[in-house]
């Protein structure tokens, strides 16, 4: 072992003296402009969350808070990975809004115009997203094609300067209130389905859209379909190049250098501290154990991705850390359940809507069986599933 | 926030894996503990590392390594008793008046020290010579001998070392398992891809995948916790030490033990036999489970 050369462990849990700095001002900001907030919107008052969230964004922007992920460029504030922990730690902990209709446009649609819009994309879009005054939605999945998103066939056909587009997309988050959509459509039906993909920006204005709300098991959500009938769209929307739209779309993820779940976990916690005064029994403290455990070390997680991803590396904790989190939140929500008894019959008390809410967590933004796959493919390197022949299949059960 | 290996971290980690490899493959490993292994062990530095300058997480680094290789022996608390009691050492909890207790390893102890809430006490291995071995212990790589009872003991350390023990204890059990965990998520995965039925490795079929990548997650999460119990260890001002130090004994735990019983599903038959080690990861994980507290215990006090 080289023992003279060696340096004290270098591996720590402590933050650097800007980290500290940071989380000093945010906490002194967060404390002069959180008693200033209007009163939060009912749930289903979405003209009211409009202005309740793009007002916060305001706020940040002002304050030099919004955009932290973004490069210097274009508004953004360049920071630290640490400090996009940091700042979202300590919103979710000062319980200031969360990101709301903002997330698209500040977190999906402003990254990807920033990696592949050209300088008119950018101008007209970056900046009023900074500054909340443009609510995006994303029109991704469509009823048959989910976990197999490239599988969509929303058509995007050429005339002159429109694309002519028709389609049915669903699971469209914010699409009943977002000004601009990101739409990914077929522009080439020929080509391999990852190879003949476009991703255009969608006024939701246009002649021949419909947006319907999806009532999800919660009642009313951000969520709707959007329905999409010889919608002409200018060519001159699209972001990057034709049949490229698949590649534009993967591009997005690495603005998140870690910290996609940070919120979460913080309210998870939270939650799971909030139950050790209503656990009895030696079963349920068990359970309760467990689960704070898991959030400890999945905290622990979250600050190892941080720190690779400041370095450029994406570790294994990366690919893995949402399917550990998912598992964790449901332990959590089972046994808030189980604790509250009957008194879990009313949703209107937060921990049974999170329950509800966190059914969504192994099935959104990648199944929990298309974590697994990807897990074991691209991390394990497991081969592929051999493809389904179904016309091989049905001849042999004949 | 730097939580992440250091360069000199991973050579120590790559330089005790070499040794690891090179030294105790699995005919040694399946050979078990004695006076040669615990001489090499001791000549890489594995009780010495803290007197020689490392800290918890370089310390638990290395265990993780040897529960990789599934080492045997009384080495955590030979690690713990070093500069205390010199030689091989191997520890129990105190049991209640009149309880006969199972000794490890006695044929290769100098001393075994008895951990109770009011401090620590040496007996030399010569006075437990009356001990009965069991002739089919769970794990075969941990021989066990019953005492009746424990003679006369000489204190070698206050109840705050006894507190301490319990707590460094407990880490580097963990990060044991952790390696354990990890060695059966690698092992498994090997297997998936070296077994073919049906005309394929039966690691591509998803039922078999996910297994795997529960394993490989699993692992992954116990890393996170050991970790961060560890640097909780060498620095208790950033947060709670106890509560890191069962999370990570809690995880690490479980993890070994799962990920020992998931890997015999993937082996299939073979996983079943005597010749492959999967058992032997297996048992060695229930043995641990018992050390410096269980998982349930761990939880338990968490919550309370």
């Amino acid at each position: 072992m080289p023992r003279e050369a060696y340096a004290p462990a270098l591996m720590d849990l402590r933050l650097s003296d800007s980290d500290d700095a940071f989380r000093a001002r945010l906490r002194d900001w967060l404390a002069r402009t959180l008693p200033e907030l209007p009163t939060p919107p009912a749930r289903d008052d979405w003209p009211g969350r409009v202005r309740f969230d793009t007002d916060w964004q305001r706020r940040l922007f002002e304050a030099g808070y919004a955009g932290l992920s973004w490069p210097a460029a274009y508004g953004g504030q360049d920071a630290a990975p640490s400090e996009q922990l940091l700042f979202l730690e300590e919103t979710t902990r000062a319980e200031a809004p969360y990101v709301g209709v903002n997330f698209v446009g500040t977190l999906h649609a402003g990254p990807t115009l920033i990696a592949e819009g050209n300088d008119e994309q950018k101008a007209a879009h970056l900046p009023r997203i900074l500054r909340g005054e443009e609510v995006w939605c994303q029109c991704f999945s469509e009823p048959e094609a989910g976990s197999d998103l490239a599988g969509l066939r929303t058509r995007a056909v050429r005339d002159g300067d429109d694309y002519v587009v028709s389609g049915q997309k669903i699971w469209c988050s914010f699409g009943h209130v977002g000004e601009y959509g990101e739409l990914l459509a077929r522009t080439d039906p020929d080509a391999p389905k990852h190879r003949g993909i476009s991703w255009l920006i969608l006024p939701m204005d246009l002649p021949g859209i419909e947006v319907r709300p999806i009532e999800t098991l919660l009642g009313s959500s951000e969520f709707c379909e959007v329905f999409l009938d010889e919608v002409r769209v200018p060519v001159t929307n699209r972001v990057g190049a034709e049949h490229d739209g698949w590649r534009v779309t993967n591009v997005t993820l690495s603005f998140e250098r870690g910290t996609a779940f940070v919120s979460e976990m913080v309210d998870a916690r939270r939650l799971a501290e909030e139950l050790r005064a209503h656990v009895s029994g030696s079963a349920e403290r068990r359970e309760l154990g467990h689960v704070l455990a898991q959030l400890d070390a999945l905290w622990a997680l979250t600050i190892r991705n941080v720190t690779q991803s400041s370095r450029g590396v994406t570790g294994p904790g990366a690919l893995m850390f949402k399917l550990a989190y998912t598992d964790a939140r449901d332990r959590l929500g089972e046994l808030s359940m189980r604790v509250l008894g009957r008194g879990a019959f009313d949703v209107h008390d937060y921990r049974v809507e999170e329950r509800l809410r966190t059914l969504s967590l192994p099935i959104a933004a990648g199944t929990s069986q298309v974590q697994r796959n990807i897990i074991g493919e691209r991390l394990l390197g497991l081969p592929r599933e051999q493809p389904w022949d179904g016309a091989a299949t049905r001849s042999a059960a004949r | 926030m730097n939580f992440d290996l250091s360069d000199d971290q991973v050579a120590l980690r790559d330089a005790i894996r070499r040794r690891c490899e090179e030294r105790f493959d699995s005919t040694r490993v399946r050979a078990g503990f004695d006076a040669a292994m615990f001489a090499e062990l001791a000549d890489a530095g594995v009780f010495s590392l803290r007197a020689d300058g490392f800290g918890w997480a370089d310390a638990s680094l290395v265990f993780q390594e040897l529960g990789r290789a599934l080492v045997p022996g009384p080495l955590v608390w030979s690690h713990l008793a070093h500069g205390v009691v010199e030689g091989v050492v191997a520890g129990v909890e105190r049991p209640p008046a009149g309880q006969a207790v199972l000794v490890e390893h006695l044929e290769h102890l100098d001393t075994l020290v008895v951990l109770g809430d009011d401090g620590v006490v040496a007996v030399p291995a010569d006075e437990l010579r009356g001990a009965v071995p069991l002739d089919w212990p769970l794990d075969p790589l941990t021989p066990l001998h019953r005492a009746e009872a424990l003679p006369e003991t000489t204190p070698v350390g206050d109840a705050a070392m006894a507190r301490t023990w319990r707590q460094a204890g407990a880490v580097l059990v963990a990060a044991y398992q952790t390696g354990m965990a990890h060695a059966c998520a690698e092992r498994a995965t090997e297997y998936g891809l070296a077994r073919h039925q049906f005309n394929r490795p039966v690691g591509s079929f998803q039922a078999v995948k996910h297994l795997l990548a529960d394993l490989a997650v699993r692992a992954e999460v116990a890393r996170a916790a050991v970790d961060a119990a560890a640097c909780h260890l060498d620095d208790p001002e950033i947060g709670d030490v106890d509560r890191a130090v069962r999370a990570a004994k809690c995880l690490a735990g479980e993890a070994a033990l799962a990920n020992a019983k998931g890997s015999l599903q993937v082996h299939g038959g073979i996983g079943f036999t005597w010749d492959v080690d999967v058992h032997l990861f297996l048992k060695r994980a229930w043995l641990l489970n018992t050390a410096f507290g269980s998982p349930d215990e761990h939880a338990e006090a968490l919550a309370s």
